[in-house]
């Protein structure tokens, strides 16, 4: 999977081979559901076999989820104190923005909860690694996944100057400052439009701004199956003649959602978009 | 007519003030230039793509929406006769989202309007079924409260069930209407049928006149009741479907518009019916710059203002008829 970056195979084998050799802490929790797609995906690399029992039904979902193989081998689960419960877990990992309910539910019922912050910026991403590995007892084998994911993030570092990009979604929203998507085009290169009009997290971009703004790079989204208005806008002419102007373009997947080490592959992909931009002039 | 040179002015006002407000903050000179001038850059982008299509389809719903309730208010003889009231623009928009979330109008464009005007000449047909040539107010609103909810309900489900996260969403675009984001492809696909509906419906003032004398003496003057029912469904099928299709339903500006100006045409149907169209296109038209200038990031609804308008009109209206009928 991130073969695309030589260093990061062989720091990733070491850490398989760190794991295997410092077994997990022997308070290690038993029994582990996660119900959060960014905590399944880290808890499906860094948990022990048999430790992880179940992970959320959007592990296996193509547009959201960078590991649906992986995600075949365990039951899946839709968050739902009943269902988690009746799974006799010793430690359930969230998000923080996961239903305050159902969290606060299941530490009534006696379950250790987890809440792991999404990432909004590529350090933090770094930090999830080692938040879960510390949830699950795997501490060494998440030290050496976060070093060798740090590692791979300065090496695509991009030295000059900055292009204009922009992120574009249904009904018009973008991602500004203060998200992960936003260091990721800082990092490989790119300043980001909606950042620059001033949006701060996520937010509507109308039209007619990134029209003016004439981005170099636009970043869309894939359509969902079934039809919609909010989706009508990624086809609207004057997207299609600012798409046209751009340089190049890329539709931003599942590598983009979580900040695991599959963000690298989407790092990646902007890094050949950067590359592309250079090589048309 | 010194009102139809008052009403024309107001509509021309709106619809330049619709082209030259937006969240771009473009020069006022530049933009004018931008609209009527050729090719290229991103000016000419904005006007003649975004702005132009959003004032266009602004004049053009508002129209359908006034002149449809005016016609339909002067059939029934009933002042409560609107198409958002009574379920029309809600059965459109069921058909609308049919057409949609079948895939149907994915692969025939035309499949939108169609499905969206079929919806809208079903709700009509039950309507005027219903309440009777000349249905009193209550078994009017009555049937209209049912078409509806089964329409805004069977159009709920329809986008709960289907695998598009964003369609659930949408139920309030469908309910509440917006023109946020159109393009011209949108204008093209509902111009036809919507102009086609305006003139059908124009032209029934004179027999609408006579209407006004009762069905025995419209009939007497010559007025055929059969066909003038059959245009009145048509037209109204045509003008709000097409508008419903690629603006979602915006209410109570068929109910506002005609009983704002009936006094001042006479409360004769063959001015009104005129008055009303260019009195729809203005209250959309100012609605829709209402709602950039009041939230110009968050996409607030067009038919959150007109209900914030037309509610307490509608609320008048009851209480006025509740003498007459009590």
């Amino acid at each position: 999977m991130w073969g695309f970056v030589p260093s990061s195979k062989a720091l990733l084998l070491a850490a398989v081979l760190a794991a295997s050799l410092s077994p997990a802490r022997a308070d290690a929790p038993g029994r582990v559901v996660s119900i959060n797609l960014c905590t399944d995906q880290l808890a499906m690399m860094l948990a022990a076999p048999g430790q992880l029992v179940s992970v959320s039904h959007l592990a296996s979902e193509v547009q959201s989820s960078s590991m649906v193989e992986e995600a075949r081998a365990y039951p899946m689960n839709r968050g739902q104190v009943e269902q988690v419960f009746l799974m006799r877990p010793d430690l359930v990992l969230a998000g923080t923005y996961t239903q305050v309910s159902t969290v606060d539910l299941l530490r009534r019922l006696g379950v250790d909860v987890v809440q792991v912050p999404p990432a909004t910026s590529l350090a933090e991403a770094v930090e999830q690694i080692r938040i879960v590995g510390r949830a699950l007892g795997q501490e060494a084998k998440a030290e050496a996944i976060a070093d060798a994911f740090a590692a791979d993030i300065e090496a695509a570092r991009f030295a000059g100057d900055s292009r204009t990009a922009a992120f574009y979604y249904p009904n018009g929203y973008t991602t500004g400052s203060g998200t992960l998507a936003n260091e990721v085009l800082e990092l490989t290169g790119f300043a980001n439009i909606g950042a620059d009009a001033g949006v701060t997290g996520g937010g509507i971009l109308p039209l007619e701004r990134l029209v003016m703004a004439g981005p170099e790079l636009i970043v869309t989204s894939e359509r969902y199956p079934g039809a919609s208005r909010s989706e009508d806008i990624l086809v609207h002419p004057a997207l299609r003649v600012v798409q046209a102007q751009a340089g190049v373009g890329l539709t931003s997947g599942a590598d983009w959602v979580c900040g695991t080490p599959h963000l690298m592959a989407a790092i990646a992909e902007v890094t050949a978009a950067r590359a592309a931009l250079e090589a048309g002039e | 007519m010194r009102l139809f040179g008052v009403l024309g002015a107001l509509v021309a006002a709106l619809f330049f003030g619709s082209l030259v407000i937006g969240p771009a903050g473009l020069g006022l000179g530049e933009s004018l230039r931008a609209l009527v001038s050729g090719q290229g850059g991103a000016v000419v982008l904005v006007m003649q793509e975004i702005r132009l299509p959003r004032a266009l389809l602004g004049l053009m719903t508002g129209a359908a929406l006034g002149l449809s309730g005016a016609a339909m208010q002067g059939y029934l003889r009933n002042p409560l006769a609107e198409p958002g009231l009574i379920g029309v623009s809600a059965s459109a928009a069921l058909g609308a989202v049919l057409s949609l979330q079948t895939g149907v109008a994915a692969a025939f464009a035309l499949a939108l309007p169609l499905a969206a005007l079929g919806g809208a000449a079903v709700a009509v047909l039950l309507i005027l079924g219903l309440a009777g040539p000349r249905g009193g107010a209550l078994a009017l609103i009555l049937a209209g409260v049912a078409i509806s909810a089964l329409a805004a309900a069977l159009t709920s489900l329809v986008l709960n069930l289907s695998p598009n996260p964003f369609a659930a969403m949408e139920i309030v675009y469908w309910m509440m209407g917006s023109l946020a984001d159109r393009s011209m492809d949108h204008v093209w696909l509902a111009a036809p049928f919507l102009v086609l509906g305006l003139v059908l419906l124009a032209s029934l003032g004179r027999s609408l006149d006579a209407l006004t004398l009762g069905e025995d003496a419209a009939a007497s003057m010559g007025v055929n009741l059969a066909r003038l029912r059959l245009v009145l469904v048509g037209g109204t099928a045509l003008a709000v479907g097409a508008s419903v299709s690629v603006a979602g339903a915006i209410g109570f500006v068929g109910l506002v518009v005609p009983h704002v100006l009936r006094p001042l045409v006479g409360a004769q149907p063959s001015r009104l019916l005129p008055a009303s169209a260019l009195g729809g296109a203005a209250v959309v038209l100012a609605a829709d710059i209402a709602v950039r200038l009041i939230a110009p990031d968050q996409d607030l609804k067009l038919g959150v203002l007109t209900a914030l308008i037309g509610a307490p009109f509608f609320l008048h209206l009851i209480w006025r008829l509740r003498g007459s009928e009590a």
